[in-house]
This record gives C-alpha cells, structure tokens and sequence, in this order.
C-alpha cells in the first residue's frame, strides 16, 4: 500500500515538473506565424486592407478572417504567396481584373502644403513648402491616403495606362464546343 | 562554295516559300515621306535618349538621339531637316501603343552631315570597330535589333572560331537578304571580313539556304581568292534562320539552353547587319535605312525597297499602288515569326524586314479552332525539342510554373507547331502570352520588395525624427532643471 502510494505521488510529482519545464522552455510563440506573415505584407501601412495595418491585416489572415487577396499592393503575387504558406488552395483569376492605381497631382489645384507627403507611407510623393508636389509612380501603391488629406482636391488615383513596355499578349480565347 | 559537312537538326517545317512574288525585283530606293517618325526604341535594351531640340535643322546622318548604358543604341537622322516634335507616336508593335519618338520633316535637301573619317579595318585596333559600330547605331538587322558592338566585343571573353553570317532567310515572302546578297555581294563579304577582324576569328561562313542559288552564285563571285570566307548552301527548312539553329547545322553543337552561340565559340550575324558594318567602318556611315520587302497576295507590285528609317509603313504601301484586295493579314516582318501590324501610320524601323498584306489561301492562320487530339504533330515539328502541348495545357490552366518546367524559356517563338496544328490551337499566343505574363509577376514581385524597402526605410527614418525631438526635449528640461536650480541657489545666496 505504502509502495503504491510513494510511486504514485512521485511519478505525478515528476510528471508535474516535466510538464512545468516544458511549458516553460518549449513554450510555442503564439504569434510566429503572425510574424510570418508579417514579414510578407508590403509593411507599408496603408489600410486600403480595412485592418489598421499590415500586423492587423496579418492577425486576421490567421484566424481566418480575412481573405488572402485583401492587399492590392501586394497584388496577386502575394496572394499566391500567403495561399502557399496558410495551406490555402484558391482561385486567383479573378483578382485579375483589378486595375493597378497611383497617385495623381492636377498641378493647376495643388497649392504646395505638404500634408500628402508627409501621410505617404512609401515616400512617392516629393515637394516643399509652396511648391508643386509630384508623384513618383514607380514607389505609390495606389493606398489613397494622399487623396484622403489634400485640401484642395488637387489629388486623385488613376488607372496605370498600359505602355510598350508593359503590354504583353492577350490569353487566346479558349475554345468553345458546341453543347 | 563551301564544302562543310552539315549536320541535321531536329523538327522543323517547310511552309511555301511565296519568295518568287519579290525575289526578281531589284533594291529601289523609295522617296521620302512628308514626314519621318523616329522611335527612340529601335533596339533592345534601353531606350535612345533625344539629344536634339524641336526646331532645330538637322544634317544627314547626325546624331539625334544618344545610347544610354551598355545594351543600347544610338539614333541618328536619315535625312536633312527640321525636328518638328519630340513626342509620343504609334510604335511598330502588336499593341499599337505610342512610343517616344521623333519626328523630322525633310527639307529635301538630304544633305550629308560631317561624318567620321573612315577607318582602315585591317590596320586599325580591332576595338576601335567595335567603337565605330557602336557609334554608328548598327543593330542585329535579321528582326532581332540586338546592338551589335555589344557582339563584336565578345570575342573577349570567349574564345571564338567561327563567324556565321545569316543568309537563311528562312521566312516565307521575304527577300530583302537575297536582293543585298546578289546586289552587293562584294560589299557583304568585306563587311564580313571586318567583322572577321573585330572577333579575331580566321574562318566566316556565309550560310545561305538552297532557294537562293543566284545569291550563292554572287557570293562566291565575290569571294573568289579569299580563304578566310566559306560560302555554305544550307537546306531550306524553317527555322533554319535561328542562330542556335543555324550554328547546330554548320557546327554540330548544340548551344545551352538559355545560352549564347559565343559558348560554343560562334558568333552569328545576319547579312544585312554586315553590310552595315561595313558601311560604319569603310565610309562612317550610321545605319539611317534598310531594306525592306513588300509582298503579299493582297499588296500591287511586291518588291524590295531602301527605306529611310521613320517612313510611315502607309508611305510605303501607297508608294508600290496599294492593295489589290482587302488584305485578311497585315505583317511586320514574315508569316512564321512576325507580328500583326495594327495601325499603318507606324514607321519602318531599324529590325523591319518586312511588311506582308496576305489574302486568299495562304492567309489563312488558324481556321476554326479545335481540341487538342495529343496527335504530338507539334512535337515533331520542335526545333528546340519542346512538347508545345503540354506547355499551352498548362498555361491554359494558369500554371505558369508548369510550363516554365517544360521549357518555356527555351521557346524561340518559331511557330512551326502552330504551323502544323491540325486543331488550329494558337499555341505561340499562349507561349507569349506566357511569356508577358511572367514577366509581369516577376516586375510586380520587384515592385512589392520596393514598396516594403521604401516602406521601412521611411518608418526607420520616422523613429530617427521622433528619437532626435526626444532627445532635444530632455536636454531641453535638462537645461530648464539647471536653470532653475541656478536661480534658486542664488536666491539662498541672496536671502542668506
């Protein structure tokens, strides 16, 4: 009886410890596939998403809610990335359609004063103070958040035109049988 | 004539030649348009970059627009006048978007500008005709405008013993290289020993295809006495024309894929291209025209023309009477490999070798189209042994990585599986298609690592302003604290 209870109370004793350590040195980062993600997005903050931020946009992408094609500057590249790393298979064809957008100055409104650049979040937009302000099309994802400041409506996105360095071959047509 | 053994390669097709609707009519020079429209973009790598000013009087042969970094070509006018715009115009291309471009009005006076002294090729350094040829705006003229000094220097980095001129002219309708061949065989063969010289090579072949016995008669001519250049009639079977095929044919190797011929110590250059060179070299002359072929079943007096760089294709085709019938296939370039031409107001330029109106029976692509019956025709019909099929089944499905595993990348664009389709699938549509679309992810996937780099870059920047303003408070308090502490002490000291 005595032996019974003495091996008892020290194999639930041991078995305690063990699993003490273990919680304590083989604790699982909650957030690394978090971080992951994270380090994925663009990190340029700009909520055309709807969550406050890439790390918001990242929470919500591993628990589900949210859509793995919710970041148009990271466009369909990234949707293919984040479906291969969240083991989601997904039909991307439709993001197809959406047209790239970038920011546009009507330099006969802008008046100089500086707020759009200073909300830029990937510093596409350049000027001073009383001075025009441009747009540096290759850096500006198209997020808005210029247009959402600009006193004076100077400010909007437009579609990025198609150019002879960017045009390729439309998808032939696939074949249609008669049903 | 040479003697070479020749060695066979894999797939290819035997499309009808149609050639003998221009082969007899001689190189005439067309007149001038009103108007000449340059692009900047004639060749590949980057763009030309306008050194000249609208309204300025221009001279024959000045230079007009400067190369910019080392793949890259300068632009020069083809004829005197006044730079009348510097904008945006149809580009020569299948979308028919506007490139950057210049326009000249000729004064018709077409005179000569000062041109550089002309070079002695066997007693000058062999870089300095690569340097002339650069200058010159001399670009690959057999469609694939690739600068061709680039090539001249290649000699050192890679040990070379061959130099193939291209004389194919695989493409069914044209005869541009024939008529240049026949017409001034003496000419190509010194700018083919030039060429010779600038990559220290000792043997060239001219590989001509059978088809063009008379172009074969007018080299060996020409070359008679000389044991450094081989004349070699080569099969005519599409695509002997590509370099990497053409070069299997006359050495036996095979290039590695996604390769330079340079690799297997060969340089290919097209016949057009030599002649060019020559006329760098021996008169300073910059490449400021080129032949051009007009043919077809829909176009009135097919023939070859010396068109000036910039002449509006519409030029062109008034100029021989128009077309006979609506043509069903406007070309650039021949009906294998070229591209549709969309607007008739864009120029012809340097990579122009031909404009092609089909009509009636040979203008039929692809009639109406079927599914694909594994008949593996297509495979056959491979140069660059692909299985066409399986590539455009997985591009149809959008698994670009599929395909890319399948070969894509080592697709030359021929058409010979299109060609011989039974079921009429545009599989060279998909392949480019494929292509376009994988440089657009690659150019999008460059474009997010950017955006994040600038994104982060700026927030660093942000917590930098933010830490120096803290900073600068503290010191600030700092020094409010001391103050304060100051003025209290003297206050004691006051009081006491």
């Amino acid at each position: 009886m005595t032996n019974a209870v003495v091996s008892l109370a020290l194999l639930g004793l041991s078995l305690g410890i063990m699993l003490g350590f273990a919680a304590k040195y083989l604790k699982v980062e909650a957030g690394a596939l978090v971080q992951e993600i994270i380090a994925m997005m663009p990190g340029s903050q700009c909520g055309q998403c709807g969550f406050a931020g890439c790390n918001g946009a990242a929470e919500a992408l591993v628990n589900s809610q949210a859509p793995i094609t919710l970041c148009p500057p990271g466009g369909r590249v990234l949707a293919q990335a984040l479906a291969d790393k969240l083991g989601i298979s997904t039909d991307l064809s439709g993001m197809e359609d959406q047209v790239l957008k970038v920011a546009f100055v009507n330099e006969n409104l802008c008046i100089g004063c500086t707020k759009c650049f200073k909300r830029c979040p990937t510093d596409a937009l350049v000027g001073a103070n009383r001075q025009i302000h441009v747009v540096i099309k290759d850096a500006c994802t198209g997020c808005g958040k210029c247009v959402e400041v600009c006193p004076t409506e100077s400010l909007s996105l437009r579609n990025v035109p198609v150019t002879l360095e960017t045009w390729h071959w439309p998808k032939p047509q696939p074949l249609l049988l008669a049903s | 004539m040479g003697m070479m053994k020749l060695f066979r390669i894999r797939g290819g097709v035997h499309p009808q030649g149609r050639k003998s609707l221009s082969a007899g009519e001689a190189i005439r020079d067309l007149p001038l348009p009103e108007l000449l429209h340059i692009p900047l973009q004639q060749h590949i790598g980057q763009a030309a970059e306008a050194v000249v000013k609208k309204g300025e009087l221009v001279k024959k042969g000045q230079l007009i627009a400067i190369a910019q970094g080392r793949i890259s070509s300068p632009i020069h006018a083809p004829t005197s006048g006044e730079i009348v715009a510097l904008g945006r115009y149809v580009a020569p291309h299948p979308s028919a978007l506007p490139g950057r471009t210049i326009t000249l009005r000729p004064d018709g006076l077409d005179a000569w500008a000062e041109l550089p002294a002309p070079l002695d090729p066997f007693t000058c350094e062999p870089a300095a005709i690569a340097k002339r040829v650069a200058e010159c705006g001399v670009v690959g003229m057999g469609g694939a405008t690739f600068p061709s000094a680039v090539k001249l220097d290649l000699g050192q980095r890679y040990t070379l013993h061959t130099l193939i001129i291209n004389g194919a002219e695989c493409e069914p309708y044209l005869t541009c290289d024939d008529r240049l061949m026949r017409e001034q065989a003496a000419d190509v063969i010194d700018g083919v020993r030039i060429i010779s010289r600038a990559l220290g090579v000792k043997r060239a072949v001219i590989a001509v295809e059978g088809n063009k016995p008379e172009a074969i008669d007018a080299l060996t001519h020409a070359a008679q006495g000389l044991d450094d250049v081989i004349i070699q009639k080569v099969p005519a079977r599409y695509p002997m024309g590509s370099e990497k095929h053409l070069t299997q044919t006359l050495l036996g190797k095979e290039t590695p894929a996604r390769g330079l011929t340079a690799e297997i110590g060969a340089i290919v250059h097209n016949v057009a291209t030599a002649l060019a060179v020559r006329d760098a070299v021996r008169l300073g002359r910059p490449l400021i025209s080129r032949i051009v072929t007009v043919s077809g079943e829909a176009m009135h007096n097919p023939g070859n023309f010396r068109v000036a760089i910039g002449t509006p294709i519409q030029h062109l085709i008034d100029f021989v009477g128009g077309f006979k019938v609506d043509p069903e296939r406007l070309l650039l370039g021949g009906p294998m490999m070229g591209q549709p031409l969309a607007d008739l107001r864009a120029p012809i330029v340097k990579g122009t070798n031909g404009v092609l109106a089909l009509a009636g029976l040979h203008a039929q692509t692809s009639g109406q189209q079927g599914p694909c019956i594994r008949c593996a025709s297509c495979v056959d019909a491979c140069p660059c042994g692909l299985v066409p099929l399986e590539m455009a089944g997985a591009i149809r499905k959008e698994n670009m990585d599929m395909a890319t595993k399948s070969g894509l990348m080592d697709c030359i664009g021929c058409g010979s599986c299109a060609y011989v389709c039974p079921s009429n699938i545009p599989l060279v549509q998909y392949f480019n298609y494929a292509k376009g679309k994988i440089t657009q992810t690659q150019r999008a996937e460059h474009k997010q690592k950017e955006t994040k780099r600038l994104a982060e870059a700026r927030s660093e920047r942000m917590e930098r302003i933010a830490q120096a303003k803290r900073e600068a408070m503290a010191k600030r308090k700092a020094e409010q604290a001391r103050q304060k502490a100051e003025a209290v002490t003297h206050e004691d000291k006051v009081s006491a």
